[in-house]
């Protein structure tokens, strides 16, 4: 049976069709979960796309992080089941503590969409596993609040564990140490501000994307056995 | 007992603050002379029910930390008051 990703779709979500058609482009299936459902049912991996769940009111993902589907997806996590939050997925993911951190305003103040580089820092993580340390990714970012903060120590713990992913080979946002994408200490569950399933064939302008994606559905067929 | 709480959240020392440095380096240009610093932030005026202030500063207390404010980056001071 082909691995099943799961896309989880808050209201004020509007990736989610691009993720499962970047799933789907890569030979696996994936299926659409609405935040009020309370199961996830038979998934092997999970996408929490971006957009901006509940109108972004409050804080980016502040009220996302209580719906019903996310006590399933804490759960899943804890698991050990590969969780990736993709921009405002990777807010809600901070939000409900799944991830460390927290993602501010740009530093600038300007809403940024634009092709962004990336280094891949660490590949010890569901996002990167299939990907080459140093390798360098073109990878649309397109967000308000991407500039990730979060403490001395914090910092320090995410330097040391090898948990910081992927790295801004050019700042655009202010992000502390050029983060753009972290995980949890299990490397299961990472968060990301650019947007791989926007870059998965050469007619979007990159297919940097792929061997992200690729490395999401390796660690779902993984987990799955 | 109905009470107003008035939930202000700022962003904890040291964490940067994008609005605030626009709006410090907006106000001299606008002729304003003497600005040391500016802090942005938000405030929230919830009306409550509760037996008594005591109660009435617990919830506020609670309801600011899980929800209002994000305390990895922001905190809070809590102002609550009979109505």
């Amino acid at each position: 049976m082909a691995t099943t990703i799961g896309v989880v779709v808050f209201p004020g979500t509007n990736c989610e069709h691009d993720a499962v058609a970047a799933v789907e482009q890569l030979g696996a299936s994936a299926r659409l979960v609405f935040h009020a459902e309370d199961k996830l049912g038979d998934l092997d991996g999970l996408i929490l796309p971006g957009g901006f769940a509940h109108g972004d009111y409050l804080r980016p993902g502040a009220i996302a992080r209580f719906s019903p589907i996310m006590d399933a997806v804490s759960a899943f996590a804890a698991q050990g089941g590969p969780v990736v939050g993709i921009c405002n997925g990777f807010q809600v993911l901070c939000e409900a503590h799944l991830l460390p951190g927290a993602l501010q305003k740009n530093r600038g103040l300007t809403f940024l969409c634009q092709p962004s580089r990336l280094k891949v820092t660490s590949t010890n993580s569901a996002l990167t596993n299939a990907a080459t340390l140093g390798e360098e990714l073109t990878i649309p970012i397109n967000h308000f609040s991407g500039s990730y903060t979060c403490d001395v120590d914090t910092l320090r713990e995410l330097q040391n564990e090898d948990r910081i992913v992927l790295r801004y080979v050019e700042n655009p946002n202010g992000s502390l140490d050029d983060i753009a994408a972290i995980s949890n200490e299990q490397g299961n569950v990472v968060g990301l501000m650019p947007h791989p399933e926007r870059a998965v064939s050469a007619l979007l302008g990159s297919a940097d994307g792929v061997v992200l994606m690729e490395s999401l559905l390796r660690a779902a067929s993984v987990s799955r056995v | 007992m109905r009470f107003i709480a008035r939930v202000e959240v700022r962003l904890r020392e040291g964490i940067a603050d994008p609005e605030g440095a626009t709006i410090e380096r907006a106000l001299p240009a606008l002729g304003f002379d003497g600005i040391a610093s500016v802090r942005s932030g938000r405030c929230f005026q919830v009306e409550l029910d509760a037996a008594d202030l005591a109660t009435a500063q617990n919830h506020a207390a609670a309801l600011a930390d899980r929800l209002l404010a994000n305390p990895v980056i922001e905190e809070s001071i809590i102002e609550v008051t009979p109505l």
